[in-house]
C-alpha cells in the first residue's frame, strides 16, 4: 500500500498559545517579540493585514501598535514548549509514525486508510487539536513529504479549504504544481533556486518533469530525491529521533550591557550549566569547550571581541567541570572597561556517552560520584522547575538576564501562574 | 504563598556531597537474598495520582478558582480545578465557559429547551444563554483540588 504523509503546521503558533489562555485576545491583533523584546516573531492574522512585517524591530512599529490597539507579548518559551508537547502528543495518537519537525510542525505517516476516508480523518485531527489545546492547525496531505509540504502551503494560501488540503485526490496535480515557484519547494535551497531559474525551471511542475540524469549531475542525489518526491514516489521517510546535536551553543544577548567580571562570570556559568544539561539530555559528552564574549558592534564605543578554546581533559557532561573550565576561560579573555553585549558557550567534538574513553591522566575526582550528582541535579530541576538547583557561580540575581517585560504567565507549568477562572 | 515557595528554593549547590545524601535517592528497597518476602509475588505499582486524576494528558489543564459562586458544588475560592478540554460539554456537567472575555466556572444546565450557566450558591443567579450571547465552552471540569493543610 502506498504511504500517505501529512504535514501539520500550527497557525501563528506563539500567538495561538497566548490566545488559548486569554479570551480577551480572541478578536484583538496580537504580536509576540523575540528575545530581549527585539523584533516581531509572531503575528496574528489581523496584524499580517496591517502591513507590519515579520522581523520588524519592535520600536519601529510602536505607532501602529497604539493605533490598532495591538496586544504585545515577550516570548514565553515555557508556555510554547508545553503547548507544543501537547499538540505533538495528540498528533502521535492519530499517526502510525510522527516526525516532529519544529516547535510547531510535524510530519505524520498515515496508513491503512481508504482514500475517501482520508479527508474526514484529517479534519478530525484538526478539530481535535483545536478543541483540546485551542491551537488552530493547517494540514497538507500528499503521497510524499515534499507534496504534503506543498499541500500545506496551498491550504494556508487558499482559506476556503479551512486549513486542510489533500493533494492525493486532486484531479490535476500538475496544474497545482505549476503555481508553486521552485524556491518554495521543500529542500530547494537558495543556491539551487538561482541555478534552476537560469535553466528556465521556474516552478514545481517543470522540476518534476526534468531529466533524472541532468538533476543528479547538477543537484546530486539529494536533488533527485526531491524530484521523485514531486512525482509522488516517496524517498524521504520520517526521521524519528532528532540526531544528537554535533555542537551545542548557549549564548544570549544581555538585557543591558555587562561591565564587570563578576557579572560576566555569572552569565557564563549559567550558559555553561545549561549547555551541560543539554548534553546530558541527549546522552552525550563534549571534548572541546569554547567561550566567547563581544561588545555591541552597532554602537560607537570601544569594541572588543574574543574567543578561547579549551580542550577538556576527558569528554564530559558534568555541570561543575564545564562551568569550572568556562569560568577559567572567560577570566582569561575578559578585559575591563568595555560594555559587553553578548557572551556564550560552545561545546563541540561531541561524542556519545557510551564511547567515552577515560583519560589515564584524568584529574577529575571521582567520576562516578559526579554522575550521580548530575542525575540528582537534573531530577530536582525537572521536578521543582529549572534552576531550582544550580552552581553557585551562576549567581542568583541575574541582572544581566534577558528582558522579557511583557511575558504572559506560565499557565501550564507553574502552580502560581495558573489561568484564573471566575466563580461569580 | 509566593514568598513561602521562594524560601523553599535551594539557591545553590556546592560540589561537596556526602554519601548519605546520595543514598536518599535510591528508591527501590533491596531484597535480601535468602529471605523471600511473602509479598514478593504481589508487588504492585504504586498509586499514581497523575494517572488517577488525568486520562488525557495532552488536553488536561489546571486552573485556579476566584470567587464563591460554586461553593454548593464544593468548589471554593483558591481551589485548583482539573479541566479536560477534549470532553464534549453536556448538560449537568461543570464547565469552564468564556463569558465577557473571562473564564468562568458554572454548571451547564438545560431547562425547557433553554441553556443556562448556573452558579451553585443562592447569592448568585443563573445566566441564560441565547443566540446573541458571546459564549463558548473552554473545557469540562473533571476534579477539584481543595487543600485542607498546607505543609509549606
Ligand atoms: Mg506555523
Amino acid at each position: 500500500m502506498n504511504k500517505i504523509f501529512a504535514l501539520v503546521d500550527c497557525d501563528n503558533f506563539y500567538v495561538s498559545c497566548e490566545r488559548a489562555f486569554n479570551p480577551l485576545l480572541r478578536n484583538r491583533p496580537v504580536i509576540v517579540l523575540s528575545n530581549n523584546d527585539g523584533c516581531i516573531i509572531a503575528r496574528s492574522n489581523e496584524v499580517k493585514k496591517l502591513d507590519i512585517p515579520f522581523g520588524q524591530p519592535y520600536f519601529k512599529c510602536r505607532d501602529k501598535i497604539d493605533k490598532y490597539n495591538i496586544a504585545v507579548f515577550s516570548s514565553n518559551y515555557e508556555l510554547y514548549g508545553d503547548m507544543s508537547r501537547r499538540v505533538m502528543e495528540i498528533l502521535a495518537q492519530y499517526a502510525v509514525d510522527i516526525e516532529i519537525y519544529s516547535i510547531d510542525e510535524a510530519f505524520l505517516e498515515l496508513e491503512g486508510l481508504r482514500r475517501f476516508d482520508l479527508d474526514d480523518y484529517v479534519k478530525e485531527i484538526q478539530q481535535y487539536v483545536l478543541k483540546g489545546t485551542g491551537i488552530p492547525v493547517t494540514i497538507g496531505v500528499g503521497q510524499t513529504k515534499t507534496l504534503a509540504k506543498i499541500a500545506s502551503k496551498y491550504a494556508k494560501k487558499n482559506k476556503q479549504n479551512n486549513g486542510v488540503f489533500n493533494i492525493v485526490n486532486h484531479p490535476d496535480i500538475d496544474q497545482l504544481l505549476e503555481a508553486v515557484p521552485v524556491e518554495d519547494i521543500w529542500g530547494i535551497g537558495r543556491q539551487y533556486d538561482k541555478f534552476l531559474k537560469k535553466f528556465n525551471i521556474n516552478n514545481a511542475r517543470q522540476l518534476k518533469y526534468s531529466q533524472d540524469k541532468w538533476i543528479k549531475k547538477h543537484m546530486t542525489v539529494v536533488g533527485l530525491r526531491t524530484v521523485w518526491e514531486l512525482r509522488g514516489q516517496s524517498c524521504l521517510s520520517l526521521e524519528q529521533l532528532p540526531p544528537a546535536k554535533k555542537e551545542i551553543c548557549t549564548s544570549r544577548s544581555f538585557g543591558r550591557p555587562v561591565e564587570s567580571l563578576q557579572e560576566m562570570r555569572e552569565a557564563i556559568a549559567d550558559y555553561a550549566s545549561r549547555a551541560a544539561e543539554k548534553l546530558r539530555k541527549q546522552n552525550s559528552a563534549a571534548s572541546i569547550l569554547q567561550v566567547f564574549l563581544t561588545t555591541n558592534r552597532f554602537k560607537e564605543e570601544p569594541q572588543y571581541f574574543n574567543c578561547i578554546q579549551i580542550n577538556l581533559p576527558t569528554p564530559t557532561n558534568d555541570t561543575f567541570e564545564i562551568v569550572k573550565f568556562a569560568c577559567k576561560g572567560i577570566e582569561k579573555i575578559y578585559r575591563s572597561n568595555f560594555r559587553y553585549k553578548k557572551a556564550g558557550v560552545f561545546l563541540t567534538d561531541i561524542v556519545s556517552k557510551d564511547n567515552i574513553q577515560t583519560n589515564l591522566f584524568d584529574t577529575y575526582p571521582n567520576r562516578d560520584k559526579s554522575k550521580k550528582l548530575m542525575e540528582i541535579l537534573d531530577l530536582l530541576n525537572s521536578k521543582y522547575g529549572s534552576k531550582t538547583v544550580q552552581v553557585a557561580s551562576a549567581g542568583t540575581k541575574k541582572e544581566w538576564a534577558m528582558q522579557r517585560n511583557l511575558k504572559s504567565n506560565n499557565y501550564t507549568t507553574n502552580w502560581d501562574e495558573l489561568p484564573r477562572v471566575k466563580a461569580k | 504563598m509566593t514568598n513561602k515557595r521562594k524560601n523553599l528554593k535551594v539557591k545553590a549547590i556546592y560540589p561537596v556531597s556526602t554519601d548519605e545524601e546520595l543514598e536518599l535517592l535510591v528508591f527501590y528497597p533491596k531484597i535480601q537474598a535468602g529471605f523471600p518476602s511473602p509479598a514478593d509475588d504481589y508487588l504492585a505499582e504504586k498509586l499514581d495520582l497523575n494517572k488517577y486524576l488525568i486520562k488525557n494528558k495532552a488536553t488536561t489543564y489546571c486552573v485556579r478558582v476566584e470567587g464563591d459562586s460554586m461553593t454548593g458544588a464544593g468548589i471554593y475560592s483558591g481551589d485548583i480545578l482539573i479541566v479536560d478540554r477534549s470532553i464534549h460539554p453536556r448538560e449537568n456537567l461543570i464547565v469552564i465557559a468564556i463569558l465577557d472575555g473571562e473564564l468562568t466556572v458554572k454548571w451547564l444546565k438545560r431547562e425547557n429547551g433553554k441553556l443556562y450557566l448556573c452558579p451553585d450558591n443562592n447569592d448568585f443567579s443563573p445566566i441564560h444563554i441565547n443566540e446573541e450571547s458571546e459564549f463558548q465552552i473552554w473545557g469540562v471540569v473533571i476534579h477539584c483540588i481543595h487543600t485542607f493543610y498546607k505543609s509549606f
